[in-house]
């Protein structure tokens, strides 16, 4: 079950990204699109959705007049001549889970789409804002790309900036360049986490959020088999304020979002608020309690840190 | 914090031995049919804890009751009125758990006391120390001291990772702190029990080392604030609760009774049953086992297809006879490992009804069980990936903590 339009700009306006929306009828190309929103001061974005040898996935996402050569691109990400190739038609709906036409970088969000690369026009950084499909071909949406970036590394995908007309030579001396680029070959660890992936709206009011931690919840220290994510990430939230902040409002937001629906609005009318509240506290109480001490005692470690390697002078 | 030597226990408070169709200490833990636990409160010479004292914790806290509390897995107790009592008049009390770390794998079963601990520490704002006694486990299993103190940081980073506050706890091991006034309560202790007595109390024979012999002091006296200088110097009068699973009742009689002829407070205890296995209530979960128990390190598919294979069903063999007569809440495991950890009262009533009438099927008990499972791993494994070697050093330095 991919995550859909409505659901995507509800995250986004609920991580307070500013984006502006256009609604069109279906579009296939670049050309069609520019019918109907060319005229908008905004950089229009052509998504190429590719795939290597070994089925590793790619969205490459490019201004529409970059030239995107695929041989060198190829070979930039080590690939060698010819490895890379237009993904087939399947593989759109299977694993970016978007209709034809409608690739986009958002499309990472799913789950399926997890190790998807996603390669990002340099180009796009001169534009003040630029066109994606918000996972719908039937609406374009503007954005700053910083905060397309921010998005989608908040959910922990690959992107990268990348000059893509750069033609660099590869070879014995030059290893290539986009290397660290190609997805991990070692199949999806992470798979009792990103349950942010999809935010399940149910009727349930008692049912426990769905938005369970982004970052933390990545990490499996125990099994020795896997390989080790991203420790760093989850611990910095505990040892950085303004993080651990963001994880806070993250969740409450995510679940005030869920909570805010038609079947609520009509049963509870202006007690929404009061009914939701309540909710929250219930809810997510215990859960960020525990986050908070976690925050307190990483706090207390790096103050004891400190402490025994360079004792206080008191008299 | 288990022995490993078998016997029933011979102490004056408790009733003569006869048939036992259940057999509980704390190296064995089995029956024939359920366990019997009033007929263990009766034979141990311990108190139920009735609701009464729910509500006193309630009121006494100001917030609501652990939900171990609520649903009785905590529900036997010797002098947790004298506690709350205490508590009432403005003294204070120390918490006192700890864990023998045998093995890195930790089960949820084991998570249960330090689950139950943290939230104490949280309601009654008091202080804790965890003893991690690498030592008993070099001497009853054949670890060497390097493995034994190598998995007891270990498992102390799987036991904060339980959310335990580090301005107010303090972790040690055997091996890092026995020594000073801990020692002199020792030999203290030592000095008070029979050698007749002590192998009367766990069964130790002519064959038996040394080590093992002059071991159970070391347990008994971190319930003695004098143990813990740097932490309580000049509360010798300070109580001590202890939070435990049922079957170390027998160990912590030996301390009780020892305590006032060295002019301590006895401890208090507060006691839970057992968390079942998952083939169903005859056992306890044993590390042994693999698939007997949740781990904290299981995956999210392993945990299905453990719930799912493994927990013994109370539900009916077939759909209609289900349907008939309803589900053996008795015996079913999902509903009970859901009555352990589905927090909300209101969902596990409606579960019960419509599960024991036979409207709702095994199957949907069974995967609420691993949602609500999983999101405990998740989460548990989420807080240990955030403690560092550090932070491990930290619980574990030899400091004050500010009251």
């Amino acid at each position: 079950m991919g995550v859909s339009k409505a659901q995507l700009l509800e995250r986004l306006q609920a991580q307070q990204i500013q984006f502006s929306q256009y609604d069109h009828p279906v579009v296939m190309t670049v050309e069609a699109q520019a019918k109907y929103v060319g005229h908008i001061k905004a950089g229009l974005s052509k998504n190429l959705f590719l795939k290597d040898k070994k089925h590793r996935y790619y969205i490459v996402s490019a201004l529409a007049d970059t030239k995107v050569d695929l041989k060198v691109l190829s070979q930039r990400l080590g690939l060698g001549k010819g490895g890379l190739r237009m993904a087939p038609e399947e593989a759109v709906s299977e694993i970016l889970e978007v209709p034809l036409g409608s690739v986009t970088p958002f499309a990472l969000v799913n789950e399926s789409a997890r190790n998807v690369s996603l390669l990002l026009d340099q180009g796009f950084k001169t534009h003040e804002c630029c066109f994606f499909h918000p996972l719908s071909n039937d609406t374009s949406i503007t954005l700053k790309i910083q905060d397309l970036y921010t998005f989608l590394k908040s959910v922990e995908r690959m992107v990268a900036y990348v000059d893509l007309e750069a033609n660099p030579t590869v070879g014995k001396d030059q290893p290539p360049d986009l290397a660290a680029l190609v997805p991990s070959d070692t199949p999806s660890i992470q798979n009792i986490s990103e349950k942010t992936a999809t935010l399940q709206i149910d009727g349930d009011v008692k049912s426990k959020p769905v938005a369970v931690t982004a970052k933390a919840s990545k990490v499996s220290s125990g099994q020795q088999k896997e390989k080790p994510v991203n420790t760093a990430n989850s611990s910095s939230s505990f040892a950085d304020p303004e993080q651990f902040i963001e994880e806070i409002l993250k969740k409450a937001s995510a679940f005030v979002v869920a909570e805010i629906k038609e079947e609520n609005i009509k049963q509870h009318g202006d007690q929404l608020g009061a009914v939701v509240s309540d909710s929250i506290r219930k809810n997510l109480t215990l859960e960020f309690k525990n986050l908070a001490t976690m925050f307190k005692n990483t706090a207390y470690t790096e103050g004891f840190g400190a402490g025994i390697r360079c004792p206080a002078k008191r008299l | 914090m288990e022995n490993n030597n078998n016997n029933n226990n011979k102490e004056n408070e408790t009733k003569p031995d006869e048939e036992q169709t259940q057999v509980i200490n704390p190296w064995q833990v089995s029956s024939k049919g359920k366990i019997d636990y009033d007929k263990l409160i009766d034979q141990f010479g311990c108190q139920r804890l009735d609701q009464s004292f729910v509500d006193r914790v309630h009121r006494l806290t100001n917030r609501s009751p652990h939900i171990f509390l609520r649903r009785n897995v905590f529900f036997a107790h010797r002098d947790f009125n004298e506690i709350l009592d205490a508590y009432e008049r403005g003294e204070k009390f120390y918490l006192y758990t700890g864990r023998g770390p045998s093995s890195e794998a930790l089960h949820l079963g084991h998570l249960v006391p330090f689950m139950f601990t943290k939230y104490l520490q949280d309601a009654f704002k008091v202080p804790l120390v965890i003893q991690l006694t690498d030592d008993e486990k070099c001497m009853w299993k054949s670890l060497t001291v390097e493995e034994s103190k190598r998995l007891a940081r270990e498992n102390a980073k799987d036991i904060i990772a339980c959310g335990f506050d580090v301005s107010r706890t303090f972790i040690f091991s055997d091996f890092d702190y026995v020594g000073g006034a801990f020692y002199e309560n020792m030999v203290k202790v030592a000095k008070c029990v029979t050698y007749n007595k002590v192998v009367g109390i766990f069964g130790f024979t002519g064959e038996d080392h040394i080590g093992k012999i002059s071991f159970p002091p070391v347990q008994a006296v971190p319930s003695f604030p004098s143990s813990f200088p740097h932490l309580f110097s000049g509360k010798d009068k300070l109580r001590c609760l202890i939070p435990c699973a049922i079957d170390q009742d027998p160990y912590f009689r030996m301390t009780r009774d020892v305590a006032p002829r060295l002019g301590y407070n006895k401890p208090a205890l507060i006691e839970s049953l057992f968390f079942p296995a998952l083939q169903g209530e005859t056992g306890k979960m044993s590390a042994s086992d693999a698939n007997s128990a949740i781990y904290v390190t299981d995956t999210q598919k392993a945990i299905k297809e453990k719930v799912n294979k493994y927990a013994f069903s109370g539900g009916q063999d077939s759909v209609e006879n289900h349907r008939k007569y309803g589900a053996n809440l008795e015996v079913d495991i999902p509903f009970k490992y859901l009555s352990f950890f589905l927090e909300d009262d209101e969902e596990l009533e409606h579960i019960r009804k419509e599960y024991g009438s036979g409207r709702m099927l095994t199957g949907e008990v069974k995967k609420r069980l691993i949602d609500v499972l999983t999101e405990m791993v998740e989460r548990h494994r989420a807080a240990r990936a955030a403690v560092t070697d550090e932070m491990v050093d930290a619980f574990m330095a030899v400091r004050p903590l500010p009251n």
